[in-house]
């Protein structure tokens, strides 16, 4: 068998210098250079490809493009297995390996196409129906036969080993398509200068074009396409990428476009994509899409061996491969001629051309002087064949003067669809032609226009001139001057008779409309019995254009056979929306680079590695990589916090801080835009001080908090929390370009500019001193608990202010980013008399929740400033954000959750954040629930398990009260006792040292 | 993707911009009624068509732009400065669904 | 399936909107309180709505229990509906798991698992262990954000979603209710401060109570009856790739990013992500949010990198300003309101139409619903589950 089916010339693609080696289900096969799997197949004499989604029928290939419903198979192996590739354009290379799926256990032999006898119980809407009584029995047993059977191949199971590049392009003229009317437009836009980009899905342009039959410019169309190829490539202005599929017309003109670098290899080179997305931004788009051949519904017409006639010609003419060896074409239009006129010159034989029109066109009156056969009036009305066709069986519209005819190939052509789906995207409606049988784009919204088949103009002399003019026309509304009228290709004029309406030819058998989800003639018409007269709800119930193919060959079929179950005409059914992409693309195309480690940016702070050096665990924090904790060896997490948090209160700690959120404020006015931002008063802060602030949403919650200092008249420092820093930035921004433009205020962030640490427990002093020396002075009386001072350290600008998240004499030391190394050094040497230890964010928390602070568990956007025990903080000398809607009645609520703190009762083993509290363990429901526990820790100030929570009444009610923290997702149920959220120090002496 | 023309920066793509919702609403007087901060924070006009916004160029200049945009075809009328005084097209503009 | 009827003078109630929730309200006011007399008016066809674009997605894993609740009561509901309509909906109780991936959301996702189970519904940890038999194809060694456990509802899972609409539609038809498709209202009645009808494309329709049920449009309507909510109208995008063989059987949400995926009964994945967060009433979104789905998908299941997108839309929501939708009465008398569903509607279709009849045929709130008020806004009292406050395009 091997390539039986190849003839000894022809194939514009292939090149017979270049043996290729693949294997399909198992078996190996030998095909050429320029192949498809397809094409490669068909040489090798293979006709059934696959297998259909719901009768698993045998298929072979249909068309001999992306529209493809039937030849897709799975694609590679291991990790780059890719399900449901077309094999119609999945380029042969030399070891390719490829299986048919949806079949159990060949291909030949599949059990689950007894499907076909239950067929009667499979049609239109057979999910809600067949699989109901009893109804007990869908989950247990219907649904699982239902998702076992489901799909079509098999997704790799493993991580995807190739990358994909997102790459971004701006044109004046972009032209989708380089068949005819697209090269026309891109010579004639790329001649005024413009800059023109011309994508084409196929590995080669030409489209359609007849390479041999078809004559423009005086030259064989193949020779004119590779010219115009050369012409294109030869202009600097112009681009030209193949094998790129425009897929997605979006707003503005932005489109999007799929490169495949190298799906045509075995697998990617080095530092090669796999593929290629692109962004391109067009001042004006030309379409030159062409268009989709259509099946006629008549019996069987999925045998393997029937095809549509179009594509029979291009596997002839592209790859020398005959798809039968004795051919008979079906056909409502003049194109399927063309067909015969191609199998005819390669010496293939055409038993006869079925016409359903009566009248002999030109282009059949021809034919048949050539010594073809011409039945005019005749349909076909069902293929005969085991697994591929081997006659058919025709008759005269009216039913008389059936015959059947012997044949291994069957080329169809129920007429041309214009190829609206690009368009269509745009929101342009389709609007029905009569006299081509198809829907044309109506006026453009965009800036775009469609030339050639894909609008409705079939004839080649036609599509030649249209894509000329509209690439002149795209050039000159981008902008360019387009200069003197250029001449546009030619070619011999061709009088195209008009189709004739063939939709179902007669016939009770299955007449299949759409073939990957086997909807049926009669799918169709039940679905419209069963009330269903919606386009829409036809689609869904049946269906119909659901597939991977979005309908491409199918959709305009089964509109006409709905209008003719309505009774009424096409364009009073109307169309359903075609749905980006074009066809389908790869997840991992839209992600890119965007994936893994890499799925987001790392954000390390400038003492990054001093953490790593000290053993540092890291957590994320957003996008930041902060110390979590630093385990000594043998330690464990929780020992490694406990014993962190200890040694900070006994002697002292060093922590990065870096993260935070730093803004600075300067100009005249800083003082009164911070007192229209926060809750509390800014003006009277003197400068070298610093002071908590709280900062509402205009709709009265708290948004954030942090220390804010004052270092000059007219500048101030704000620092916020490191997960809010971005949103607090663009909520300054908001007041002071929208809300008070007047006020003379000026900000920007400063978070990768400074660099800090926290310096805390009683030698925090002594360390700092001993690493600044002289630069600064380190005493009370220069430096007082919230004093703020600036200083030169080593050449660098340092600032350190005397502020305490944990309780005890602490600082924060802010210098430029790239100091942030040294000054983490030189006080970690200054540090090492004096018990100094690196501490991370879990002992950062014990710290803060020993002294009641609140942090980002407590602020979680429902929280008010009361709730948090600052009610009072809220001055009501002056207007604040927030201010006003604070007020509702909902919000000052003395039913609100407040602030409290919670001990772990003895004899519990510890607590958790997320736990409700209940005062009865036996009557616990969502509406005895008083509150939630926010944060946890075993502290060891406390010495016990301890907690911040929300609870109704608050202190007011429950101090002192015994609840149980309710935690059904762990099945615990500890009790705990409240008390104040200041459980360690709570006058505050220790900030002194 | 929309394309918004930032008076500062020049044409820029939709990812560069953090969206801000309606621009219509007016922030009240600071004395001003509870009632009235209800309004500039909750009630909307979310009209089909013209719709007067702010996109914040985070990705940029960090400006809030003020842009006339519709809301059914994503078709942009005009974009200025946070104080600039933009208004809807009059009817019969566009043809963009 | 059901009847095209003419419209009648005057009904009972008049439901603008043919969408799931209008249909399920008919039904459960034939069903429920014997109220038949009743037309659903739709503007173009039943379930073109957000019904039909969904991702199909039912659960009841909310915090709050004025939601919690609210979503239980439709998952009975979700639980008995077949049984109910005699019709396949091809409910599939998979479970539905919220990943986490720190310590804090950890915490967030024990209060919200917890006052689940307070509240009476189930909700449990699963850990990395669980997760790697449940979802192999989770990627534990390579994820920028690592996967700590997952907050799961088993009772959750997908339903085919045109089935709801024609099963309700199919079960309020066949007690009388009158589906009047292509027919659009023009305007809302309104005498003596109370609604009496609807003026449409086919004429008047008086009726003794009108209810507004139109997602995506409940400004537009509200409008109509000098109404003003709050709420905007935002676009958000859904997902379905080919179909291929089982791969994900579960309901699974990215704690880390923008995403969360099902595998469909035809074997298609249905994914999506956030809002592109703009106001629109186009049914369309844009690359910018796409890409960002999808990189959201690759983080945690770089196995999908060559399955394909096969298409993509966008529906309109109608996004209230603390993410907690309305059913409520208004300030006219004899007209209701339904809507501010946010991306939650579709799971809400059987509660919100239960508790929605009930609100029209006592003219009072069914204690599940009476905090889904318009004025709970004025009160200080919204119910924000995400907590980021009056802002709809991150609600």
């Amino acid at each position: 068998m091997t390539n039986s089916h190849r003839m000894s010339t022809g194939g514009v693609r292939i090149d017979r210098n270049k043996t290729v080696m693949f294997r399909f289900d198992g078996k190996t096969y030998q095909g050429f250079h320029g192949d498809t799997l397809a094409s490669a197949l068909l040489a090798n004499g293979v006709k059934l490809m696959g297998r259909s989604f719901k009768y698993h029928r045998p298929r072979g290939c249909l068309t001999a493009g992306s529209e493809e419903p039937n030849a897709i198979v799975e694609l590679r192996t291991g990790a780059r297995r890719e399900p449901n590739t077309r094999a119609t354009i999945a380029e042969l290379y030399d070891g390719l390996e490829a299986h048919s799926q949806n079949r159990y256990p060949s291909l030949k032999f599949d059990i689950q196409s007894v499907n076909q006898l239950l067929s009667p119980f499979l049609t239109a809407g057979f999910y809600y129906k067949t699989f109901m009584w009893p109804a007990s029995f869908w989950e247990p047993v219907y649904e699982k036969i239902i998702r076992k059977s489901a799909g079509l191949g098999r997704a790799a199971v493993e991580s995807d080993p190739d990358s994909y590049e997102h790459s971004h392009t701006h044109c004046d003229v972009l032209v989708v398509g380089a068949g005819p009317a697209g090269l026309a437009a891109a010579l004639s836009a790329g001649r005024t200068g413009a800059r023109v980009l011309l994508v084409e899905e196929q590995a080669e342009p030409g489209g359609m074009v007849s390479p041999l039959l078809d004559v423009i410019d005086d030259l064989p169309a193949a020779d004119w396409v590779e010219q115009s190829l050369a012409n294109l490539e030869a202009m600097e202005n112009v681009t030209v990428r193949l094998r790129t599929t425009l897929f997605g017309y979006y707003d503005h003109n932005v489109l999007a476009a799929l490169e495949r670098v190298s799906d045509h290899l075995s697998e990617p080179e080095d530092d090669q994509p796999r593929q290629r997305m692109w962004t391109i931004r067009a001042k004006q788009v030309v379409l030159a899409c062409g268009s989709h051949e259509r099946m006629m519904a008549f019996d069987n017409n999925d045998k393997p061996g029937v095809m549509l006639a179009g594509a029979v010609r291009l596997f002839v003419e592209r790859y020398g491969v005959a798809p039968g060896k004795r051919v008979v074409i079906c056909t409502n239009n003049d194109d399927a001629y063309k067909t015969a006129a191609s199998l005819k010159q390669a010496g293939v034989e055409v038993t006869a051309i079925v016409d359903a029109r009566g009248e002999l066109s030109p282009a059949a009156a021809r034919a048949r002087e050539q010594g073809l056969r011409v039945d005019s009036g005749f349909v076909p009305c069902k293929a005969i064949g085991h697994q591929q066709v081997s006659s058919v069986s025709i008759q005269r519209r009216d039913g008389s003067g059936r015959e059947v005819l012997a044949c291994d190939c069957l080329a169809i052509s129920g007429g041309y669809s214009p190829d609206v789906h690009l368009v269509s995207q745009t929101g342009v409606a389709p609007i029905w032609r009569d006299d081509i049988l198809g829907f044309v784009p109506d006026m453009p919204i965009r800036q775009e226009r469609s030339s050639g088949a894909c609008m409705g103009t079939f004839d080649l002399a036609g599509c030649l001139t249209e894509g000329h003019a509209a690439g002149r026309d795209a050039a000159k509304k981008a902008g360019v001057k387009v200069g003197r009228a250029t001449k546009a290709p030619s070619a011999p004029t061709e009088e195209l008779a008009a189709p004739v309406a063939v939709w179902r030819c007669p016939g009770n058998g299955k007449a299949f409309v759409d073939f990957q989800n086997d909807v049926t003639a009669k799918d169709i018409q039940l679905a419209h019995q069963e009330g269903f007269v919606s386009v829409e709800h036809v689609k869904r119930y049946t269906t119909l254009g659901m597939a991977t193919d979005q309908g491409k060959t199918s959709n305009v079929t089964g509109i006409a056979l709905l209008a003719e179950a309505r009774g009424e005409p096409i364009p009073d059914v109307g169309t359903t929306r075609f749905r980006p992409p074009y066809s389908p693309v790869a997840i991992g195309a839209f992600a890119g680079h965007e994936r893994g480690k890499e799925f987001q940016p790392v954000r390390r702070t400038a003492m990054h590695e001093c953490g790593e050096k000290l053993g540092a665990v890291f957590v994320e924090a957003g996008q930041w990589l902060r110390p979590q904790y630093y385990p000594k060896s043998g330690e464990g997490v929780m020992e490694s916090i406990y014993r962190e948090a200890r040694q900070v209160r006994e002697t002292a700690g060093i922590c990065d801080v870096s993260t935070l959120g730093k803004i600075e404020i300067f100009g005249p006015d800083s003082g009164e835009f911070l007192n229209r931002l926060y809750i509390n008063g800014w003006k009277m802060l003197a400068p070298g001080k610093a002071r908590y602030g709280l900062m509402l949403r205009e709709d009265g919650y708290v948004m954030d908090d942090g220390t804010t200092s004052r270092l000059a008249d007219d500048h101030y420092f704000m620092t916020t929390t490191t997960a809010n820093a971005a949103r607090v930035l663009a909520h300054m921004d908001h007041a002071a370009q929208v809300l008070w433009p007047d006020l003379d205020v000026h900000f920007c962030s400063a978070t990768e500019q400074w660099c800090g640490v926290a310096v805390a427990g009683p030698n925090a002093r002594k360390i700092l001193a001993a690493a600044f020396g002289s630069a600064l002075d380190m005493s009370d009386e220069n430096l007082p608990f919230m004093g703020v001072r600036s200083f030169d350290w080593n050449g660098a600008r340092a600032r350190i202010f005397r502020i305490s998240f944990s309780g005890e004499l602490a600082f924060e030391v802010n210098v430029p980013w790239t100091y942030g190394e040294a000054m983490w050094d030189a006080i970690w040497e200054a540090g090492r008399d004096h018990g100094l230890i690196p501490y991370g964010t879990e002992a950062l928390s014990v710290l803060r929740i020993e002294k009641g602070h609140v942090a980002g568990n407590e602020l979680d956007g429902r929280t008010t400033a009361a709730d948090m025990g600052l009610g009072k903080m809220m001055s009501s000398k002056k207007p604040f954000i927030g201010q006003k809607l604070a007020g509702r009645e909902g919000m000052i609520d003395d039913q609100r959750a407040t602030l409290v703190g919670v001990k772990l009762k003895s004899g519990a083993q510890r607590l958790r954040g997320g736990a409700h509290l209940v005062a009865d363990q036996n009557n616990a429901n969502a509406e005895t629930s008083l509150g939630w526990v926010t944060s946890v820790c075993d502290s060891p100030a406390v010495g016990c398990w301890i907690g911040l929570a929300y609870v109704r009444g608050g202190l007011a009610e429950h101090m002192g009260n015994t609840l149980f923290a309710e935690n059904p997702i762990y099945a615990e149920s500890p009790e705990v006792e409240i008390c104040s959220p200041h459980f360690f120090d709570p006058k505050g002496e220790r900030i002194n040292g | 993707m929309h394309r918004i023309d930032c008076p500062w920066c020049g044409t820029r793509d939709e990812a560069e911009f953090q969206y801000q919702g309606d621009a219509t609403a007016t922030r009240p007087a600071p004395d001003a009624a509870e009632a009235d901060f209800f309004d500039y924070v909750y009630s909307r006009d979310n009209p089909k068509g013209w719709h007067i916004e702010w996109w914040h160029h985070v990705g940029g200049c960090r400006q809030w732009v003020k842009v006339v945009r519709n809301t059914m075809t994503h078709e942009i009328h005009a974009t200025g400065g946070p104080q600039s005084k933009l208004s809807v097209p009059k009817p019969s503009g566009s043809r963009l669904r | 399936m059901w009847r095209d009827p003419q419209p009648k003078a005057e009904y009972d109630v008049v439901i603008i909107g043919g969408g799931g929730h209008g249909l399920a309200t008919a039904y459960y006011l034939a069903k429920e309180h014997g109220i038949t007399n009743v037309a659903v008016i739709e503007k173009g066809w039943i379930g073109g709505g957000n019904v039909g674009r969904n991702t199909t997605i039912f659960r009841s894993n909310y915090m709050f229990p004025a939601n919690t609740h609210f979503y239980e009561k439709g998952m009975k509901l979700w639980e008995g509906l077949e049984r109910d309509f005699n019709f396949n909906a091809m409910i599939s109780q998979r479970g539905v798991i919220n990943l986490f991936h720190s310590d804090p959301q950890r915490d967030a996702f024990a209060r919200r698992g917890n006052a689940m189970r307070l509240a009476g519904v189930d909700a449990e940890f699963v850990s990395p262990a669980q997760l790697k038999e449940m979802v192999p194809i989770l990627d534990f060694d390579n994820a920028r954000f690592p996967i700590q456990g997952g907050l799961m509802q088993r009772r959750g899972g997908t339903i085919r979603h045109d089935a709801v609409a024609w099963g309700y539609a199919r079960g309020a038809d066949s007690r009388g209710v009158d589906i009047l498709q292509n027919c659009e209202v023009k305007d809302i009645l309104i005498e003596g401060g109370a609604a009496v009808g609807v003026e449409t494309s086919k004429g008047t329709i008086r009726a003794k109570k009108v209810a507004m049920a139109v997602a995506g449009h409940t400004t537009q309507v509200a409008k109509m009856a000098g109404i003003n909510l709050p709420v905007e109208s935002h676009v958000l995008q859904a997902f379905v790739s080919e179909g291929i063989k089982p791969l994900i059987d579960t309901v699974v949400t990215f704690g880390a990013g923008h995403f969360y995926i099902s595998q469909s009964d035809k074997g298609g994945l249905v994914f999506g992500g956030d809002l592109d967060g703009y106001n629109s009433y186009a049914q369309r979104g844009n690359l910018p949010m796409m890409e960002h789905v999808m990189a959201g998908g690759m983080a945690i299941m770089p196995a999908i990198g060559r399955v394909r997108l096969l298409r993509h839309w966008g529906g309109i929501m109608d996004m209230s300003f603390d993410g907690s939708p309305f059913i409520c009465k208004t300030g006219v008398e004899k007209l209701y309101l339904n809507g501010g569903w946010c991306y939650g509607g579709f799971k809400a279709t059987p509660a919100s139409g239960w508790c929605y009849a009930h609100t029209i045929a006592k003219d009072e709130p069914h204690e599940l619903n009476e905090k889904f008020t318009i004025d709970r806004f004025r009160q200080g009292r919204m119910i924000d589950e995400k907590g980021v406050g009056p802002n709809p395009w991150i609600q």
